[in-house]
């Protein structure tokens, strides 16, 4: 039986996880290879690597972060962060990343989803959907270049297109939840997860054991978070042991 | 002990820098290569694979590499054929229709059903049968849309479930496919690859 996943996710600035709300306020959080190899040891089923200063200058540091993060595990990589074009998904890979989120510019431009696709495969492209509720009404809408834009354009609707375009997961962000601890937006959750074929990760928000147990039962089939692990009294390990106690199945 | 030096076939649509450093953990040097002399008689050989069936089968054949594959499996040399390398191997597959397979499994492999959200994206636990050597009880990451649902006779199979069983792996001698991958596996792939890779030179000393 497939199991569900814990994802911890390294926010990274300048080649150093940052730490801070909604990527402002930003601290020193540490060496990102370092902190990979520990949350693998404690039983992270996969991790995601978002770089959060995606400017020019940073990529060739980007680069370097993926290699030196690749290097010291051996579970699977997500990175994301200012993916723009496919010779920078190319660039990722090829220093170590399984899988590619792309956020903004596949808004921008859908077909860089099926051209993703078509070239490393849908289990490698990665749609990262930032979504806000309406302020107008009932749904949830895009939000793109970290939040700043908000697109108008049907959160639901554009997950299903991008899976219909070749992304073979969403790694669903609740933009009114990230940054507030305060749990998973469920609704956004339970809307996209039975909108799309594809796997459901969730994230933005979880502040608790209880916050995962509850976004995985609306629908997730991983749960991400980056905050809830700077408190050393969170581990991987512990999360799993609270979710094993509620009958979901998890990785020893 | 030095280990031998792996060969990991290009197909141009892998991603293979976590097998290299898979086997950089395990204090084996990994390199590339198309050259069909290489590949036919190297002392371990990895065919790898993500993108498609269609794509990974016209890079072989591109390198003149699908004969000498086939028959380094014939002549049972030490391989791992890894997610869609496993695919690779069979004679045909829905994601492809009309491309030919290495053909070295008299097998076709199939899409899940929508039932299962597809891809199969995750940690899966896997049950090796009786005749297994190389292969272990545990979880493996999987990342694959298609899969065998057949095994072949003549190997030693590993099976999961997702919409049912599946191959998650086979072995014969040390000849191993797996359709999970297990360079993003953990400590559980990392100690499969030590044991093929213990076989590969066990292979090589035999022949000397």
């Amino acid at each position: 039986m497939l199991t569900v996943r814990i994802i911890p996710c390294l926010d990274v600035k300048d080649g150093r996880v940052v730490k801070g709300v909604r990527f402002s306020n930003l601290r020193d959080a540490g060496d990102p290879a370092q902190q990979a190899g520990a949350y693998e040891a404690q039983g992270a089923d996969e991790l995601v690597v978002l770089d959060v200063s995606a400017t020019t200058e940073a990529r060739a540091t980007r680069l370097d972060t993926v290699r030196a993060v690749r290097g010291a595990i051996s579970i699977p990589l997500t990175v994301g962060g200012g993916v723009r074009s496919i010779a920078d998904a190319e660039a990722l890979l090829t220093a170590g990343a399984d899988k590619v989120a792309v956020n903004s510019a596949a808004v921008e431009t859908p077909d860089l989803l099926n051209t993703l696709a078509d070239r490393f495969g849908s289990q490698c492209t990665i749609l990262a959907l930032d979504a806000a509720r309406r302020t107008d009404g009932p749904g949830w809408e895009v939000v793109v270049r970290s939040g700043s834009t908000r697109t108008g354009l049907d959160a639901v609707d554009w997950a299903s297109d991008a899976a219909r375009r070749g992304a073979g997961e969403v790694l669903l962000t609740s933009w009114d939840r990230d940054g507030t601890r305060s749990g998973y937006d469920l609704d956004l959750l339970n809307a996209v997860s039975r909108g799309v074929p594809v796997p459901v990760i969730a994230s933005g928000g979880a502040d608790s054991a209880q916050h995962m147990l509850d976004a995985l039962r609306a629908g997730a089939d991983a749960v991400l978070a980056a905050s809830i692990f700077h408190d050393a009294d969170t581990t991987v390990a512990s999360l799993k042991s609270f979710l094993r106690d509620h009958s979901i199945e998890v990785r020893p | 002990m030095s280990r031998p030096e792996v060969h990991i076939i290009d197909t141009r649509v892998a991603n293979v820098a976590s097998l290299i450093a898979a086997f950089a953990r395990l204090g084996a040097r990994a390199t590339l290569t198309t050259e069909p002399r290489t590949v036919g008689g190297a002392g371990a050989v990895v065919l790898p694979g993500v993108g498609s069936f269609g794509a990974g089968m016209s890079a072989l054949r591109g390198a003149g590499l699908v004969e000498v594959i086939r028959e380094r499996l014939d002549a049972a040399r030490p391989t791992l054929a890894v997610c869609l390398g496993l695919q690779l191997l069979c004679a045909a597959s829905d994601e492809s229709p009309g491309v030919e397979g290495i053909s070295h499994l008299p097998a076709k492999v199939t899409r899940y059903p929508g039932s299962v959200r597809v891809p199969q994206l995750g940690w899966n636990f896997i049950e090796p049968g009786r005749s297994c050597s190389l292969l272990t009880r545990g979880h493996a990451y999987f990342a694959n849309s298609y899969r065998l649902t057949a095994p072949p006779p003549g190997w030693s199979v590993a099976v999961a479930g997702y919409a049912g069983p599946f191959v998650a792996a086979l072995e014969r001698g040390p000849v191993l496919a797996c359709q999970f991958h297990p360079e993003l596996s953990g400590r559980f792939g990392i100690d499969l690859l030590d044991r093929w890779l213990a076989r590969a030179e066990q292979e090589a000393s035999v022949a000397c």
